[in-house]
């Protein structure tokens, strides 16, 4: 372990993140809310923190080992929860305690989108601004960023690298080198997300609006800065481009990559994880179209249609935009929902959840075990794209899910511990873990009203949902720290 | 540079790590065990493509469309040459090397001419090898014998020992030990650790040097450093693979040499193509074999074996049954460092040598020739100079005026026919081939932006 070289590059990445306090203090000044003294503030204090962790190892060059990676990863995520609330403490608008505050800005940083703030409407435009921008950048990973920025990471970015991005199969560089891989996943997130703003606009929001929703639609994040969320703006043509565009950052950033890198968006059509998100999502929407339209819930089938398609793709990529109250649609659609996010969107995109791929390799891996239950002594590899899967990764991913539904496990108890109800505790970790946002029950709108404990573990299961829970719980490993 | 490597044998791997090492390059590495490759990927900075090398699709997906430069290094001559001329033909790839063992081809020259296999350069290891130990018994006492200017200047690595006129002197005082004869001093080792060479520099025993000498000039030099070895006379080598082959056909001429071979068809084939050697079917790490054959009496003893393990040891036991000088082919650089100097005299690093082969064609500016050195922490290398005053840092400055980067020396400059030892006013001309040696080979980059500025105007 080269704990110095660590301290480094926490150092320079806090130095990095304190640069995102400044466009809220220009939002301030365009929009003339008088509120730029919070961001001031937490600009200097995250630099100055910054600058104190990296000036006495500054002279320090070694290569990071894969070990040193896990450790950064893990250790910016905390540091850049409690920096990123550094602002959100300072302002009395919203007037919000330390749990309340650091809660807040990891639900932003880890694509969550839960919140605790109620009465978004009446605050002031910088901070609602800075709550969608944080999201924006946790979406592709700020580590990504650093890496695409920092040079000096070199080698160990590529385990940084690893450490933060999403998916089983994290060997696929778009280009040789990684700074370039993490430079063009940035660009096309940053193409894209300007799209988003384009037809946010053009459907008809206000420039800052349309700006805060793309942060959050295309980080898969979900924070709106109005209470009612999406439903505020309650117009078809905003539904269908959140639609559309939550569905396209729930597929794989390389993917899109490759494809604008050819010109052939045949390719989407290749790739088997894709296509695999594309029917789950068409079936799904297809049967609670008719589900809520055969209950009556909705007086036309174009209404049902409108309402079931939005509400699935937020859920499914873990967004946890609302225009329904799906909190309270009929039988199992709520519960349904919520199981949704456990799929999550494909790997190398912004959603949490476990990810297409891997509940892909698990099914196929199931399906081989019933074929060899009928021919015991046949080969039977799991394939993909033609091609088989190395028995390692299957074996990782199962290792994956085992530890995924622990953790959500013992979660979940942790919360009923705390006096929450099971449907609250159970859909409360679930949005937390799978990085959603709304849960059920109590935590149904937001979490302002769940005890302080109940929110720690809240914010210590986005923080492992977001780094895939194995970054997280590698370090409770005496395995890890053995010399 | 982008760079597609194919194969991730000894060779590729440390290609791979060498030239992902220079931040100008990137690098793809293709080959067929995904295992190794996913080793590779974690340690070094480069993409990888598990595939066979020599398709088409493979080729794409490595970046075959806009690769400036593939090296072909997979075990099989012809995947090498197949992906060579696939490359050529889909994707008109620039330049395309391609490691090729056989001699039956390497030495038809029609096969690579127009209209033929388009390879532009061929690396034979075996060849390289063979080349680079010859060399080192033509000097005794040299670690490294390095060619430069087509073999007119060489740069030598060895050890000062007690003996030698220069040791424990300053190195001013060259001038007046060797009047007629020039050398220059590029760099010295003490303990492990670059000293600058200047003129008070005092020479001590155990001391690494490397000087740059036109070649008649170079035993006069090694005089001054140790004591004068006769010429190698009685060789023995261990091994009779494609190195121990080679290197016997090439000293039998005028060298006594002796063949060791453990597979009796291999000794059998080896003894029926070979003229003057005794080859003699055993193992070279017994006791008696070596001593029946007066291993007390040979000059050298060189094991080239395929088992690197093997090699130091029967090298170790040589060495203490009395041969002069024990040289053993080690690839891994770890066991090079523990052993050289120590009971084994000269480690042969086959890839080092093949990985600077390589080098000269990913250099920036005009470079003709790279040896990378002590396993890739320094480097010398021959650079053209071109432009003039105006357009090149370099043309019309005397030496000391160049703006060289820390621990890099301009050894010599070879003018037309004229080797001309570099001496702190020696002017630079265009068109001078440049030798210069850099103990840290992380300055490679300004080094090649000082000659590569010229280049561009001219």
């Amino acid at each position: 372990m080269n704990l110095t070289m660590v301290q480094r590059i926490l150092g320079l990445m806090l130095m990095i993140f304190s640069l995102t306090m400044l466009p809220p203090i220009a939002v301030s000044f365009i929009y003339g809310d008088g509120h730029y003294q919070p961001f001031i503030d937490a600009f200097l204090i995250v630099l100055g923190l910054g600058l104190v962790l990296w000036l006495p190892v500054r002279r320090v060059r070694r290569d990071l080992r894969l070990r040193d990676g896990f450790l950064v990863v893990a250790l910016f995520w905390f540091t850049l929860g409690l920096a990123g609330a550094t602002p959100l403490l300072i302002t009395d608008l919203p007037e919000l305690s330390f749990t309340d505050a650091v809660f807040e800005s990891v639900s932003g940083f880890s694509t969550t989108g839960a919140t605790v703030i109620v009465g978004l409407d009446s605050l002031p435009k910088s901070i609602l601004f800075y709550r969608q921008q944080i999201q924006w950048f946790g979406g592709m990973g700020i580590i990504v960023l650093a890496v695409a920025l920092l040079p000096v990471l070199g080698i160990g970015g590529m385990s940084l690298y690893k450490a933060e991005t999403p998916g089983p199969v994290k060997d696929q560089k778009l280009t040789p080198r990684i700074t370039q891989t993490a430079k063009a996943l940035w660009a096309v997130y940053a193409l894209m997300t300007a799209a988003c703003v384009t037809a946010y606009y053009l459907a008809g929001m206000s420039l800052f609006d349309a700006f805060a929703h793309a942060f959050s639609t295309m980080s898969t994040a979900g924070y709106s800065p109005y209470d009612a969320s999406l439903g505020h703006f309650d117009s078809a043509a905003i539904d269908a481009v959140a639609t559309f565009f939550m569905f396209i950052s729930g597929a794989s950033f390389a993917l899109h990559f490759t494809v604008l890198r050819a010109r052939d968006p045949r390719l989407y059509w290749r790739e088997p994880e894709f296509l695999a998100y594309f029917w789950l999502i068409a079936t799904i929407i297809a049967g609670a179209t008719l589900y809520l339209w055969l209950h009556g819930e909705y007086d036309t089938l174009t209404q049902s249609l409108r309402y079931a398609s939005f509400q699935v793709v937020s859920l499914h990529t873990g967004t946890g935009y609302t225009t329904a109250g799906f909190a309270d649609w009929p039988g199992a659609l709520p519960a349904l929902l919520l199981l949704l996010t456990f799929i999550g969107g494909c790997a190398g995109s912004t959603t949490g959840g476990m990810k297409v791929i891997r509940w892909l390799l698990v099914f196929r891996q199931g399906l081989a075990e019933l074929k060899r239950l009928v021919h015991p002594s046949a080969e039977i590899p799991v394939k993909l794209a033609g091609r088989s899967v190395p028995s390692h990764v299957i074996m990782g991913v199962a290792g994956f899910f085992a530890i995924y539904f622990v953790v959500f496990g013992v979660m979940m108890l942790l919360l009923m511990t705390f006096g929450l109800d099971q449907v609250t505790a159970w859909s409360a970790v679930a949005s937390s873990l799978n990085n959603v946002g709304p849960g059920l029950g109590e935590v149904a709108a937001h979490f302002r009203d769940i005890p302080e404990p109940a929110k720690w573990v809240c914010i210590i299961a986005m923080l492992a949902g977001r780094l895939e829970i194995f970054t997280l719980v590698l370090l409770l490993t005496p395995e890890f720290w053995r010399k | 540079m982008k760079i597609i490597i194919l194969g991730a044998g000894q060779v590729g791997r440390t290609a791979a790590y060498q030239l992902s090492r220079e931040q100008a390059n990137s690098v793809t590495v293709v080959d067929t065990n995904d295992e190794i490759l996913r080793d590779l990927q974690d340690r070094l900075d480069i993409r990888t493509v598990v595939g066979n090398a020599a398709h088409p699709t493979i080729l794409e997906a490595a970046g075959g469309e806009d690769a400036d430069m593939i090296v072909a290094l997979t075990n099989s001559d012809e995947v090498n040459m197949m992906a060579c001329q696939v490359a050529h033909t889909l994707f008109g790839t620039p330049t395309k090397i391609a490691r090729i063992r056989a001699a039956d081809y390497s030495l038809r020259h029609r096969l690579f001419e127009q209209g033929g296999l388009h390879v532009d350069v061929m690396i034979s290891p075996e060849q390289l090898v063979t080349e680079h130990v010859s060399r080192l018994i033509r000097y005794p006492g040299a670690l490294q014998v390095l060619d430069f200017a087509d073999g007119r200047v060489r740069l030598i690595a060895m050890r000062a020992l007690t003996g030698g006129q220069l040791v424990g002197h300053e190195l001013r005082e060259l001038r007046d030990h060797i009047p007629q004869r020039d050398a220059r001093v590029a760099a010295i080792y003490r303990q492990g650790r670059s000293i600058q060479p200047e003129g008070d520099t005092v020479i001590e025993e155990g001391d690494e040097v490397f000087f740059v000498a036109a070649r008649d000039d170079i035993r006069a030099m090694m005089k001054e450093l140790r004591t004068e070895e006769d010429p190698v006379k009685r060789v023995i080598i261990a091994g009779a693979g494609n190195i121990g082959f080679r290197l016997a056909r090439s000293l039998e001429e005028h060298n006594q040499v002796k063949l060791i071979e453990r597979n009796p068809t291999r000794a059998r084939k080896a003894a029926e193509t070979l003229n003057r050697t005794l080859v003699l079917t055993g193992d070279a790490a017994d006791e008696e074999l070596l001593l029946e054959e007066n291993i007390d009496d040979a000059d050298v003893f060189v094991s080239l074996t395929n088992a690197e393990e093997a090699n130091i040891l029967s090298a170790m036991l040589a060495k203490r049954l009395g041969a002069h000088r024990a040289m053993a082919l080690i690839n891994r650089p770890a066991y090079a460092e523990l052993m050289e100097g120590g009971t084994i005299d000269v480690a042969i690093s086959p890839q080092t040598i093949t990985i600077s082969a390589l080098l000269a064609y990913v250099r920036r500016g005009d470079v003709v020739r790279v040896h990378s050195l002590r396993r890739g922490a320094a480097e010398a290398i021959e650079a053209i100079v071109h432009g003039d005053s105006r357009s090149s840092p370099v043309v019309g400055r005397p030496v000391e005026k160049i703006g060289l980067p820390p621990g890099t020396t301009i050894g010599a400059v070879v003018r037309g026919n004229d080797v001309i030892m570099a001496h702190h006013d020696t002017v630079i001309e265009a068109d001078d081939h440049v030798i210069l040696f850099l103990t840290d080979r992380r300055h490679v980059e300004a080094v090649g932006k000082l000659f590569q500025a010229g280049a561009r105007a001219g």
